[in-house]
């Protein structure tokens, strides 16, 4: 009998031993990033979890939660939150889309050059560019200056420590995000589609929007998503250009911890925007592959 | 079955030149393509087809020259506006819609009612054989499937010009003969004036009235099948177009010589100094008994002989060092009969099968 199968199947156990070990030994070596993973992920969240939970009195109790429904200051921070978000994201779009395509338009030297000026500013510390925009914006600064030299206007805008402010910064920050994968969709689709369209008698405008676009959407989708998902946390920005007036929910979390020590709170806050960027996630992952995200909407 | 609203229309093109830098893809190219016909534009690679059909379908601006539809110049007018069908080498199907989508996209930019939108479409992919496929994704098609929905997206609307550029490259060989055959039958039900692109010398042969055959961005030669493989212009032609060897001839007045012998020969001789003579495998036989009065002899000595199951190809010397080769049916008893290297064998040409041409390159 164990003859017969011996023959039959000739190395069954070997292989299958060989195949055993291979997933040995690949676990093995991934074990250390997902040890890391585990220390500096997992464990901080967890913590955070539990924190979140814990009242004044050291005890379990959900006041930390209940106080966020309850005071209109904590409803007005995740509101403010969504509307920077929600326009940030409008406004890379509206400037970024056009960025882009006139990138894929042009000879590929060009193109690179675009691309890095489009990454140069990724070689600056976020906090750098900040404050160079606090210079810029102010009473005083550059862009006052000139546009009154133009004639643009004749008092000095109030363009900094405000809502425009923290805008026209954001925007600038994340604008890459957005363009990025935009590009990347652009650059993959295939000449022959629009001549297909022209061929078949769409004026370039409805080639553009029956063609061209539609097949942009996976990267639009994925940009977007991105910027409209860093914007959530993001803290030095606001925080800098906003002059007090723009709280988002980072903010408060530093200032809950910073000025009044209460750890409970501060954790509890982390905890919804972390369940609430999940839950975007979740809704977009519905709508297109996250995957997508890295490799430009392909 | 589908009657046709509209008559094919005749393609003129006049002295067309386009050329990239040094490269002239395009060379002073005229060409008139009958209402109705089925042209084929054959020719090497880099030869200039693609940017023929291009000039054609309006995305290549040339140089210079006219391009009529009918009575109407169409140079100077843009792609979207030209009115002919085309299917590309990629198919260029739009993966974000449907068969139907792709196959209703120009009848939707013309704003055809709904109703007549689904019915066309229904009808044209029933003329390739799709019928019901509607509601596929493309990427849900096989190469086969694609290439026909690409078809009938380019015939939907009813364009009177049909141009194709090598649609069945990408198709394995039994696909691609049975897509030739309904391809041909399309163009005879539809009867749109059809320009096709090929490098393929057989699916050329077995699909078209007439064949141009490019090269360098010229013309080297525009007859049907037939005359191009039995009477081709030239030298570029005749290596081109099926196997041949070529000899060298001398010619006098009224003769043609090969070597001391005069040849037997049918037709006319081209006008020129340079005489070749063109022997194409098949067309010359291996004579047992030795000379054939009246036609062409030639003895030789076979050098290698190699058995193709349905014929055999004979590879001989000629006394003067020439090389010829040709082919030989395999039958019964001749099998057993296949001559052997280093044999005497007489090769005889009848003079119809003895066709003399310009020597010239081009
Ligand atoms: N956009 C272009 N820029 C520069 N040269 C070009 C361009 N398009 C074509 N050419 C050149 O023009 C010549 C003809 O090209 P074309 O594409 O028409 O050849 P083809 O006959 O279609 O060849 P194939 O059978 O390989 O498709 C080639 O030498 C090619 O390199
Ligand atoms: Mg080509």
């Amino acid at each position: 009998m164990s003859m017969t199968t011996a023959t039959l199947r000739p190395n069954e156990t070997g292989l299958r031993t060989d195949g055993r070990l291979e997933r040995l030994r690949l676990f093995g070596l991934s074990s250390p990033a997902m040890l890391l993973i585990l220390v500096i992920l997992v464990i901080p969240v967890g913590w955070l979890f539990y924190v979140s939970f814990i009242g004044a009195n050291g005890e379990f109790s959900l006041e930390n939660y209940e106080r966020m429904i309850k005071r209109r200051s904590y409803i007005r921070i995740f509101i403010t939150t969504f509307q920077v978000s929600v326009l940030t994201t409008g406004l890379c779009i509206l400037i970024g889309y056009p960025l882009a395509y006139f990138m894929a338009q042009l000879p590929n030297r060009l193109a690179n050059l675009c691309l890095i000026t489009v990454l140069l500013p990724f070689w600056t510390s976020l906090l750098v560019r900040t404050y160079a925009w606090l210079v810029l914006l102010q009473k005083q600064g550059l862009v006052n200056q000139w546009a009154m030299s133009l004639g643009l206007w004749d008092e000095p805008l109030k363009i900094v420590h405000n809502m425009t402010g923290t805008l026209i910064g954001m925007v600038h920050i994340m604008l890459p995000f957005l363009i990025l994968p935009v590009y990347g969709a652009m650059k993959a689709i295939d000449r022959d589609y629009l001549m297909a369209a022209s061929n078949l008698g769409a004026t370039p405008r409805k080639a553009f929007w029956t063609v061209f676009f539609p097949l942009t959407t996976p990267g639009l989708f994925a940009g977007a998503l991105m910027v409209f998902i860093l914007c959530l946390g993001f803290f030095v920005t606001p925080a800098v250009l906003g002059g007090g007036k723009v709280i988002m929910v980072s903010m408060k979390i530093v200032s809950n911890i910073e000025l009044f020590v209460n750890w409970g709170a501060a954790s509890a806050m982390g905890v919804v925007l972390l369940i609430m960027t999940l839950v975007i996630l979740w809704i977009a992952s519905r709508f297109l592959r996250l995957d997508q995200i890295t490799s430009g909407g392909r | 079955m589908t009657t046709r609203a509209t008559e094919a229309l005749p393609i003129s093109v006049r002295n067309v030149t386009k050329t990239y830098g040094p490269v002239n893809a395009l060379d002073d190219v005229s060409l008139e393509v009958k209402s109705g016909e089925f042209l084929t534009l054959l020719g090497p690679s880099g030869s200039g087809k693609t940017t023929l059909l291009m000039v054609l379908a309006g995305f290549t601006r040339p140089d210079c020259g006219s391009l009529k539809f009918g009575d109407d110049e169409v140079i100077r007018k843009p792609p979207h506006l030209r009115e002919v069908g085309m299917t590309f080498q990629s198919y260029a199907l739009f993966p974000h819609m449907t068969v139907a989508g792709n196959v209703g996209y120009p009848l939707r930019l013309r704003k055809r009612p709904k109703s007549e939108i689904a019915e066309r479409v229904e009808r044209a992919l029933e003329t390739v054989q799709l019928g019901g496929y509607g509601e596929r994704r493309i990427d849900q098609l096989s190469g086969g499937q694609k290439q026909r929905v690409a078809v009938a997206r380019a015939i939907v609307f009813e364009p009177r010009i049909l141009l194709m550029d090598e649609p069945l490259s990408a198709l394995d060989k039994k696909l691609r003969d049975q897509m030739q055959i309904e391809l041909r039958h399309l163009h005879e039900q539809l009867g749109m004036t059809t320009v096709y692109v090929t490098h393929d010398q057989r699916e050329a042969l077995t699909m078209s009235d007439r064949i141009a055959v490019v090269n360098h961005g010229r013309i080297m030669q525009l007859s049907t099948p037939r005359d191009l493989y039995e009477r081709p212009a030239n030298r570029f032609v005749a290596d081109f177009i099926g196997e041949s060897t070529f000899l060298p001839v001398r010619r006098t007045d009224s003769d043609v010589f090969y070597g001391d012998t005069p040849l037997h020969y049918s037709g006319d001789l081209p006008e020129t100094p340079d005489l070749l003579l063109m022997i194409r495998p098949e067309r010359v036989v291996l004579s047992a008994n030795g000379p054939v009065e009246g036609a062409n002899n030639f003895t030789a000595t076979a050098s290698n002989v190699v058995y193709q199951g349905d014929s055999f190809l004979l590879h001989a010397w000629l006394q003067d060092g020439q090389q010829v080769v040709m082919r030989g049916a395999v039958r019964g008893n001749s099998a057993t009969a296949l001559p052997v290297v280093g044999d005497q064998v007489t090769l005889t040409m009848s003079p119809e099968d003895t066709v003399l041409i310009d020597g010239r390159e081009a």
